[in-house]
């Protein structure tokens, strides 16, 4: 069962550098002595060098300060990490928005709402008339008095909710979230529901993320969101709109887990065996650029975790943001891409094919 | 201590015994896939029988094999224990239907 657990980075732990965990990535082919590279994956297909198709969604982490310490964590966040993205970089982001064809911005963290000048931010993105999307991870709803109107503000903005519920069981999802992180994450959805998010004709989105509490791969989406619908609607009556399968990214905590564990060559074998091209098409790196708290540009949140930044030599700022030079790039691609790219495929909106 | 007679990474051979009968192993995985696409039944209900079998028959590959795919099809821990139970409560029956025999026979022989 779960332990309370703190981040790698304030543990010390080797694969707190993603120096590090490159290293543990790209030194592992197949089980059965196969080399298997993603980068070979792409030749075969066809897609290398792979390349953006759109700039659609700037998905903007705004900080890796978090009261939660998930177990498969990919940011390494926790409420031990202190690095946030400052006001000056969120205007820099603002002013990319403007003058690019975003036509939506993705907050994340951590816990996005512990940036204290989050609000700020969502006001003036809302003034910029631009889709917000806000990855809540629902018990900040309840930490804190000065949070509790959250589900207000979020609908103020008329803020889209995706919020991680790994398991409509409180097994799984303490297992992976910390203990007691079930019943406050059932107590915050039912607050956005009174407000009217996830309800019928309001209008109000807040959708739902599982991933496996575990070393396998997610179920169908379709056939998981009948049963979250029906569990989540009979044991404790909360509605929500849509329900997006994720895979494990076998990077920080959870590739800890896994070496830990010992299912690390599994998993791996499984993500490469997993393989899908036609999910190549539809990788989330291809309409979307992340940006991280200090304002340097990623070409998805993974790769910022591994600090993979745009930019041949010189790593690409948001202050200096140039949409054509964005779509002309060659999108870094490394092992942990097979997580994106396994079965039915991954992204931040759910499976791909 | 000894090589155990069950080795896990076994399992990742099993496609090998084409090696020493070709034709009929590939007739075999190629039943093998289409047995557990979705049909009539849907694949998470098909990965529930197989658990259940797999006990059954106690099979530790097939054990480990169908927790996994179980899991990634989408079943619960009370699902999966509840199809163990099914398989276990068919196996005790087995033995204590042939109860009646005995008493038959008891019957027979007794005055």
């Amino acid at each position: 069962m779960s332990e309370v657990i703190k981040s790698l980075k304030s543990r010390k732990h080797r694969l707190a550098s993603s120096f590090i965990q490159l290293n543990v990535l790209t030194g592992k082919g197949h089980s059965n002595g196969e080399a298997f590279s993603f980068e070979s994956k792409l030749h075969a297909t066809g897609n290398y060098p792979l390349r953006p198709i759109k700039t659609e969604i700037l998905q903007v982490n705004i900080g890796k300060m978090c009261n939660q310490t998930c177990r498969h964590c990919h940011v390494d966040a926790g409420p031990d990490r202190k690095e946030i993205m400052t006001r000056e970089v969120m205007q820099q982001c603002i002013d990319a928005v403007k003058n690019s064809d975003f036509n939506m911005v993705d907050l994340t963290g951590g816990a996005p709402e512990m940036n204290p000048d989050f609000r700020w931010f969502v006001e003036e993105l809302d003034k910029a008339e631009v889709n917000i999307i806000v990855r809540c991870n629902l018990t900040i709803i309840l930490a804190n008095p000065r949070y509790y109107d959250l589900p207000g503000f979020y609908k103020a903005h008329n803020i889209v909710i995706i919020s991680s519920l790994p398991h409509y069981s409180a097994r799984r999802t303490d297992a992976q979230r910390g203990e007691g992180v079930f019943a406050k994450s059932i107590q915050a959805l039912k607050m956005l529901n009174e407000v009217g998010y996830g309800m019928e004709g309001s209008g109000l989105e807040l959708h739902l993320v599982y991933n496996p509490s575990g070393a396998y791969l997610p179920p169908s989406q379709e056939s998981l969101k009948k049963d979250f619908k029906r569990r989540l609607k009979t044991d404790f009556d909360i509605e929500f709109n849509d329900l997006y399968t994720i895979t494990n990214m076998p990077i920080s905590r959870f590739l800890e887990y896994l070496i830990q564990s010992g299912n690390y060559d599994a998993y791996i074998d499984k993500l490469l065996e997993a393989f899908n091209p036609l999910a190549v098409d539809g990788l989330m790196c291809r309409n979307t650029v992340s940006v991280g708290w200090d304002g340097y540009l990623y070409d998805c949140d993974f790769n910022q975790m591994l600090d993979l930044k745009i930019g041949d030599k010189i790593p690409l700022h948001i202050s200096e943001f140039d949409e054509e030079k964005m779509l002309s790039r060659a999108i870094i691609t490394n092992q942990h891409c097979f997580g994106c790219t396994a079965g039915a495929g991954s992204s931040c909106g759910g499976e791909i094919v | 201590m000894g090589k155990p007679y069950y080795i896990e990474e076994d399992l990742l051979k099993f496609g090998d015994i084409t090696e020493f009968q070709p034709e009929l192993g590939k007739k075999f995985f190629s039943y093998y896939n289409d047995v557990f696409k979705e049909g009539a039944l849907t694949e998470r209900e098909k990965a529930l029988i197989a658990l259940a079998v797999s006990h059954t028959v106690q099979c530790p590959y097939c054990i480990d094999a169908y927790t996994t795919a179980s899991l990634e099809k989408g079943a619960d821990e009370e699902q999966m224990m509840e199809a163990i139970h099914v398989a276990a409560a068919i196996r005790a029956g087995a033995s204590l239907v042939h109860g009646v025999q005995m008493m038959n026979k008891v019957k027979e022989i007794s005055m």
